[in-house]
């Protein structure tokens, strides 16, 4: 169960994280100012294991990883939105974020509100309703269930050396 | 069935004989372009995450400091000369200072027929030269350097069929802006944007990387021409031989088609916040602004500095307004000079920086300030994208941003 912060639709990448913060040095540096431009206490209400809620065109903009790196870093546990940009879902994809296209959600829920995600089954629960959501691909499902892209890099070499030896 | 230019070159990259949308490859790249906007979290990543850090081909490899240089603070010092140490270690080709990043990849690297990864979400530019360019973030640039490779979900096509020729006083911008408010910003999310037709070969590579640049404002994946003889010709200038020329055949699938008449296009913005909030720029005339840009990877080039100084030849800048020039590169700064454009700008008032993003990227020089208003050629108008989060954001032509500039309210070229 988790709080949900909804935002509008083509919520951009500068949104989620602008310009002026993303040459600093670490992503722990920089989740401070997640969000800052529409809430500027986001970074310090958000909890572990809560959601960001979308509509339309989620994370459309910029490849900067930053955006859903920050996300991840403060603990968000998944975007449910109803459509992603295609860079800002691979990137999530890729850090191991869960992204869930849910088209129903968006005009039901406010901020505030509490849900709960039940990814395996393509499904989440708020406000007493069920929702059903798209699956990812298998391929990208794989990503995510290593814990990202990086993971499944290092898993695909440690098998490959362990064949070879 | 047959395939699109953007399904062979995949096809190609992946070794197999014919791909389809929605099939994942894994794919060679042929190049990788990053600048200083995400290199340092890369090469962290590389130093913390990897457990055998390795690069496959630092000769594919190419990083541009183009964001915010020369740098404006310590921190920023620091993620640049981690990302200058960590090229010359590897022997990675090195850029900085020389100008945005796609400009210095068209110039100087894009061939028809590769499959480029950009950490930089216009690297779909590259469409100009036949190329399928894409942009992704820092961890599918690691997995790249490392392997060489990635994976690919092959993308629909959707055609946009041009007709006709732009009327003087409209701008190859103009057209883009047009399109992405007409489809929306989210209008071929994951697909690749194909230019075909006439009204295509009326369009110079300069023209046409206008428009590829913009295509991700339409959510676009990537964008391309075929290579014909005009990209050709502009890429045999440039000293460099094509991978290999793809068209599209007679019965590739699109999942749709569109058809744009340019004789019909006017001058437009868009408005704040959206890039995709497209009007006549008639109806925007007449507000006040205070800063106006001409640069950026989508407008920077020497055709967009001819219009900006033929339009302020014996005019000045309104004393409210400043009015920034940013060449795109080096090679289009000495161009500009050679031409006596620099003379005619620093006359009538305006101000010129070396070539990088600038005001565009909105984390160096130019920003603005509280409830500023900015006219610009820069690729977007997100709310606070060139600064405050309370300022606004309108993007146009470089003929209505220069018009603007001397009029100190949006105005067109035609009502100088």
């Amino acid at each position: 169960m988790g709080t949900i912060f909804k935002f509008h639709h083509d919520l951009d990448t500068d949104q989620i994280i602008a310009s002026q913060y993303l040459l600093l040095p670490t992503i722990e540096e920089m989740k401070a100012h997640t969000f800052e431009s529409l809430d500027a206490d986001f970074s310090k209400k958000v909890r572990p294991g809560d959601f960001v809620v979308g509509g339309d065109n989620f994370g459309c903009g910029s490849s900067r990883e930053q955006a859903p790196s920050v996300l991840k870093a403060l603990g968000v546990k998944a975007v449910v939105a109803q459509s992603f940009a295609r860079i800002f879902y691979r990137n999530a994809i890729n850090i191991g974020l869960p992204v869930i296209v849910c088209k129903d959600l968006y005009e039901q829920v406010s901020t505030g509100e509490t849900m709960e995600l039940f990814l395996s089954e393509g499904l989440v629960k708020a406000g007493g309703q069920e929702y059903s959501c798209t699956k990812l691909p298998p391929y990208m499902q794989a990503i995510l269930d290593k814990g990202g892209l990086i993971a499944s890099l290092n898993e695909a070499e440690k098998s490959t050396k362990g064949g070879e030896q | 069935m047959g395939m699109t230019i953007a399904e062979k070159i995949i096809a190609a990259a992946a070794g197999v004989e014919s791909v389809k949308p929605g099939d994942i490859h894994t794919v060679t790249l042929d190049r990788m372009m990053s600048n200083d906007g995400t290199t340092h979290l890369t090469i962290d990543m590389y130093h913390q995450q990897l457990d055998h850090p390795a690069i496959a081909d630092s000769k594919k490899l190419v990083f541009i400091v183009d964001h915010n240089v020369p740098a404006d603070n310590p921190k920023t010092a620091a993620t640049h000369k981690k990302m200058r140490d960590f090229a010359r270690e590897h022997q990675i080709d090195f850029w900085e200072g020389k100008g945005v990043c796609h400009q210095i990849m068209m110039e100087h690297y894009v061939r028809p027929g590769e499959l480029i990864f950009g950490a930089d979400s216009h690297t779909c530019t590259y469409g100009a030269l036949g190329a399928f360019g894409t942009g992704v973030g820092c961890t599918d640039f690691l997995y790249g350097m490392v392997t060489g490779t990635s994976w690919l979900l092959v993308p629909e096509t959707v055609k946009f069929n041009l007709t006709g020729k732009l009327r003087k006083g409209v701008y190859p911008r103009d057209l883009m802006l047009h399109i992405i408010g007409q489809i929306g910003a989210n209008g071929v999310n994951y697909q690749v944007m194909e230019f075909s037709g006439e009204g295509a070969k009326t369009l110079s590579v300069n023209d046409r990387m206008v428009l590829c640049n913009l295509a991700v404002e339409a959510g676009a994946k990537s964008a391309i021409f075929e290579a014909d003889e005009i990209a050709l010709s502009w890429l045999k200038d440039h000293g460099r031989q094509p991978k290999q020329v793809f068209t599209s055949d007679e019965d590739a699938h699109y999942i749709c088609e569109y058809t744009f008449n340019l004789d019909d296009i006017q001058p437009v913005v868009a408005r704040p916040d959206f890039v995709d909030d497209v009007i006549p720029a008639a109806q925007a005339c007449g507000t006040k602004i205070d800063e106006a840009f001409v640069g950026s990877c989508n407008n920077g080039r020497i055709d967009e500095l001819r219009v900006a100084a033929r339009l302020l030849k014996g005019r000045q800048v309104a004393d409210t307004v400043r009015f920034l020039i940013v060449p795109a590169s080096n090679d289009v700064y000495l161009q500009a000079l050679e031409e006596g454009l620099m003379e005619t700008f620093m006359e009538a008032g305006a101000i010129v920086m070396n070539a990088n993003c600038s005001v565009c990227w909105g984390s160096c020089q130019g920003v603005i300030g509280e409830n500023e208003v900015l006219i610009s050629t820069g690729t977007r108008n997100f709310k606070g994208r060139a600064g405050h989060p309370s300022s606004k954001v309108y993007l146009a032509s470089a003929a209505t941003v220069t018009a603007s500039a001397i009029k100190g309210f949006i105005a067109t070229e035609d009502q100088l």
